[in-house]
This record gives structure tokens, sequence and C-alpha cells, in this order.
């Protein structure tokens, strides 16, 4: 059969590059507002779910990590006395001011940790390693973070909480959701940085014994721990990302504007293609006259539709690659994984079906005597 | 010569203001195969109406049609397409080519809609332009060739898959007298040499001489039958 809908689609340059643009212009939108999402999301959650840890025991009615409300250190000991247990270290999230030479004041995360633990420390490292935090005051810092704490080197120095601190290292792409870079260090460092006492913790991680079940072990915690909240890392990180993603609306912005684009697309899309439609009236007025079935006369325009969508989808991808990619060099980060590649393709194909059903509607109602008026 | 297309006391009311039109009113008529049948009358007359009936693209309000010996109106509507598919041919006043297509591609897309397809669609197409005198224009746009050529391209395109009847509504208006005579003087030939009905609504007098059969119709009814 003649390729009547590629034919119609290309045959007026105008309108399919404005059809075209609508839609790259919405892939795009909907690729980097969800890319954000993600890219925030992870972002969040990004110590949890790096730490190597199968289970958090927090202070009661935590929320997300940086909440990290103080609890006695007794309970570590509890945690370790519980059978099961494999592994367990003292933890410690907690905000704090680090003054740069110049004297220049920035809010950071402080990250206590464990540098001999297999849980819980800077990972991503691309100078130095969690060994060098047993150097007195030793911190380590994430490289996209260095203009902001004006430490760009191994050895350059601060002062936090008055303490001093020496950068030993550098991780890679340990990103934060809040401005608050994190600053490993070692968890005796991070109650002095943070002025906890120094029978205070945040968090136990506990690494279960080899074969133990992780879902009973947590339950044994609980039982244990009636004072405390008990989580395994999954859920603490999905906690975590919702409180950030959703209880601050930052999430919901975003989203909010990934569904924009939603819309915007199948706006443009569905006026170019009901324009397209409405030029070629009569031409589906001739076909149903000629005895072509509906579903020849719909076929048309719903070809039309998927054409143009993978047409769009795929400048729309590129632009969007191209986007990312300018926004990683520029301290953004937007996750752009394959399935989410995949699952907008699927997005589009449908964006521009609904598009398509106004015209749809039209051809069906379209009563084929109109070929002989005229 | 056996009737293509009969028409047994058709009605056809439109409901449109008080009390509605009478379009057609009790209409009887036989076209037969092989046969060219001018239909004439003044503007409102019904020709227009009853070319859509006789093409199953109206319905009548009452009476019957039969299309190759078959009842259309005890038909669904479903059904009516593929009626007009395998039975009817359109010629029409403006051509209505497919802008985009060829002159090839409009008579391979009718032939694709009554399944004939690949190389064989390309190979008929050919053929039917051929016939009309036009092959040299199988691959050139209906925006580059000239009027007459287009209604030769709508002539193909209607008798792609040999249709028993060719219904054309005002096939000459919009082209020249020496063009518009060629034209008709075509038809009548395809309906002599292929043994097809073809029925011409027109208001054009000189086509009188293709004709074999004039219907003339006013008020929706017949005035001069098989004069």
């Amino acid at each position: 059969m003649p390729p009547l809908a590629r034919r119609n689609l290309i045959h007026d340059k105008v309108r399919l590059a404005v059809t075209l643009t609508g839609i790259a212009f919405s892939v795009v939108l909907m690729a980097v507002q969800w890319g954000l999402f993600r890219g925030f999301s992870t972002s969040t959650s990004g110590l949890i779910d790096h730490s190597g840890a199968d289970i958090w025991v927090t202070a009661k009615n935590t929320a997300y990590l940086e909440q990290a409300i103080p609890y006695n250190e007794r309970k570590y000991y509890q945690v370790l006395a519980t059978p099961g247990v494999g592994k367990a270290i003292k933890y410690l999230v907690r905000w704090a001011t680090w003054k740069q030479p110049g004297g220049r004041a920035e809010s950071v995360a402080i990250v206590g940790c464990d540098p001999d633990a297999a849980m819980g420390t800077p990972f991503d490292l691309v100078a130095g390693d969690a060994q060098q935090l047993k150097q007195p005051n030793a911190v380590i810092i994430d490289r996209i973070y260095a203009d902001k704490l004006d430490a760009h080197r191994v050895g350059d120095m601060a002062e936090i909480n008055e303490y001093r601190a020496k950068v030993v290292g550098f991780t890679d792409g340990i990103r934060t959701f809040t401005t608050s870079p994190y600053v490993f260090t070692t968890f005796k460092n991070a109650q002095d940085y943070t002025g906890i006492h120094e029978d205070q913790i945040n968090f136990v991680l506990v690494k279960a014994a080899p074969g133990v079940d992780i879902g009973k072990l947590k339950a044994d915690l609980e039982a244990r721990l009636p004072d405390n909240d008990v989580f395994t890392t999954a859920e603490f990180s999905r906690m975590t990302q919702h409180y950030w993603m959703f209880t601050t609306g930052a999430g919901i912005a975003v989203l909010m504007a990934a569904a924009l684009g939603l819309v915007v697309g199948i706006a443009v899309v569905a006026q170019t293609i009901y324009a397209t439609t409405m030029d070629h009236i009569r031409e589906y007025g001739t076909l149903k006259a000629m005895g072509a079935p509906n579903r020849y006369v719909l076929g048309v325009i719903l070809q039309q539709a998927a054409m143009a969508a993978a047409m769009g989808y795929a400048i729309g991808m590129a632009v969007s690659l191209f986007v990312v990619r300018g926004a990683a060099s520029g301290g953004a980060n937007i996750l752009l994984s394959w399935q989410t590649a995949v699952g907008l393709f699927f997005l589009t194909v449908v964006m521009c079906a609904t598009a398509a059903v106004v015209s749809v509607n039209k051809i069906l109602s379209l009563d084929p005597a109109m070929v002989f008026k005229g | 010569m056996s009737d293509a297309i009969t028409i047994r006391n058709v009605t056809k009311q439109y409901i449109e203001g008080a009390g509605g039109t009478m379009a057609l009113a009790g209409v009887d008529l036989s076209v037969r195969r092989g046969e060219v049948m001018l239909m004439m009358g003044p503007s409102g007359s019904g020709k227009t109406t009853l070319l859509s009936i006789m093409g199953c693209i109206l319905r009548p309000t009452s009476g019957q049609v039969l299309l190759e010996g078959a009842d259309v109106t005890a038909m669904a509507e479903k059904d009516l397409p593929a009626m007009r598919l395998r039975h009817i041919g359109f010629v029409f006043q403006g051509f209505n080519l497919f802008p985009t297509l060829t002159a090839g591609e409009n008579v391979e897309l009718s032939l694709g809609l009554k399944g004939i397809r690949g190389r064989a669609a390309k190979q008929e197409a050919r053929r039917l332009l051929e016939l009309v005198g036009i092959g040299e224009k199988f691959d050139s746009y209906p925006a580059d060739i000239s009027g007459g050529q287009k209604q030769r391209v709508a002539i193909a395109r209607a008798v792609a898959g040999s249709p028993g009847s060719i219904l054309a509504d005002e096939p000459t208006a919009a082209l020249d007298t020496q063009t518009g005579k060629a034209v008709v003087e075509m038809m009548a030939g395809l309906a002599h040499r292929e043994d097809r009905a073809v029925v011409i609504v027109t208001h054009d007098n000189r086509l009188a001489e293709f004709a074999d059969r004039f219907v003339h119709l006013e008020d929706g009814r017949i005035a001069s039958p098989d004069s």
C-alpha cells in the first residue's frame, strides 16, 4: 500500500517541524524533570544506600537521615549483644559549620564513621582512602564541593566548630540534597565537630551474621530496643527519600514540571495532528466513500501519530542527553537511566496516541457523502 | 445487458426545517452494464442524492436498492463500505486525488484497499494509467499535472479492481469543453468495452452524444425516463 500516513506527515514541512518541536520539547521536559527527581531522590539517600549495612538502629520517630536524634550509646552495646548481629558500628550524622581559611562559613553535614569497618565509610574515593581518616582531625569531602568549601587539595585546612580539619581525601559524586556537603570523619572527631556528648550517638549500623535472616534480626532488635526504631537499609532509604521529596514539596514541584511536560506535549501534538487531519479531511472522506474501512482510515491517523512520536522522541532524547551532560559538569545530578529512556518512549507513544483521539473521533463521525458537496 | 443497479420506488427525505425536504419522491430506475446513463436536471432536483444512494453512501428513506442483485437497503451500515469497495468506482467533480501520492500511487491505493498489493498493484496501476492515456504520468504528483490528466487518474482509480459501476458526479465541471468531452468519451469507451455501468451526473448538454440513456430529474422525480 502507498505510504499515505508518512506522506501526509512529511508533506507540510513547517507543520512537521512544529509537531516534532512540540514532542521533543515535551520529551526533554519529562526526561530532565524525572531525571532531576531521580537524582534528588538518590542524593537524599545516597549515604544509606552505599552504607553496606543491613539494618539501621535510630532514635524513636526518626523520619530521615539528617534528623539524626541523639541517643545513649548503651544501645550500641545492646545491639552488639543481640544474637545474629555480625558487626555493628556507631555512626553519627549532624550539622556543623565549616569555616574556610579566609573566614567564610558554610553549613556542612558531618558524617562520623569507623574507618576500619566495612560499613558507613566514604565511597567512590578519587584521592586518599578511609584509613587516612585515622590521622588527627582528618576529613574527606567530595570534590563537587571543593569550591564551596574552598578545599581543593589533600592537605588543605579548615575549621569546624573551632576544631582543625585537614582534608585527607576526596570522593567523587556523593551529592547532598541540601546545600550542606557531607564531611566524612571518624566517629570521635564527629562528636567533637558537632558538640555532641561523648556518650551520645545517632545511629547504629548493623551487619547481620552470615546466614541470619534480616527480617528476623530486625524483629529481635525491635524487641530488645523498644525505645528505638529499627529499619532495614531499604526502608530507611525510602523513608528519607519520601521525607525530602514529598514532605518538603521539592519532589512534588519537580514531578509537576514533568507532568506539565506531558500535558504540553499532548496539547501540541493534538493540535498539530488535528490540524493535519482537517487539512486532509476531504481525502479521508474520499477514502470512506471509496469503501475504505474505518480501521484503515484510523490506521493512517495513528501511524502519523506513531511516526511523529518516534521522530520527536529521538530528537528529544538526543537533546536530553546533551542537557544531562551539561548539567553534570555544572554540578546538577540528573539521572537518565535506560529504564527511564524506555519508559519515556512508551509514554511518548501514549501521549501521541492520546493526542490523536480528537482526530480519530472526527474521522469516525465523517460522512462520506461530503465528497459530493462541491 | 444485466442490471448493475436497480432502484425501486426510492424516496429520500432530509429532516431539516419544518416538515423536512423531500429530495427524492418515488424513483424507479435500472442501470445496465455496458451503458452510459446521463443524469441531468436543475440544481436541487435530487441528482446527487440519487447518485449517493446508488453508491451506497446514503440510505433511502424508503424503497429498495439492488446492487449487482444484492438488496443493500436490507444490509447493516457496517456492510456498506465493503459493497462500495467491491462494486462501485467514484469519479468526483474536484478529482479528490491524494495530493501526497503520485498518480500511480493513487491508483495503487485503490487496488490495495481491494487486496491487490505490491508488484501486482504497481503493474495494474501502470496498465490502468496507460488505458486512460497517461501512462507517462505514473510518477507525477497531482499538483504537477493538468486538470484533464487529474480526472483521468481519478477514472483509472475508479476502475481499479474492476467494479461493475462507475458513478461520476459532474466529472467535467472543472475541465474545459474539449478536455471534458475527451474524458467522458473515455468513460463511455470503458462502459462499452469492459461492460461496466457508467452513470454521469452533469449539467452539460454537450455530453449527450456519448450517452446511451438520459434520465431527467425534476423535484425528486424522473421527468423523462429512458429518453
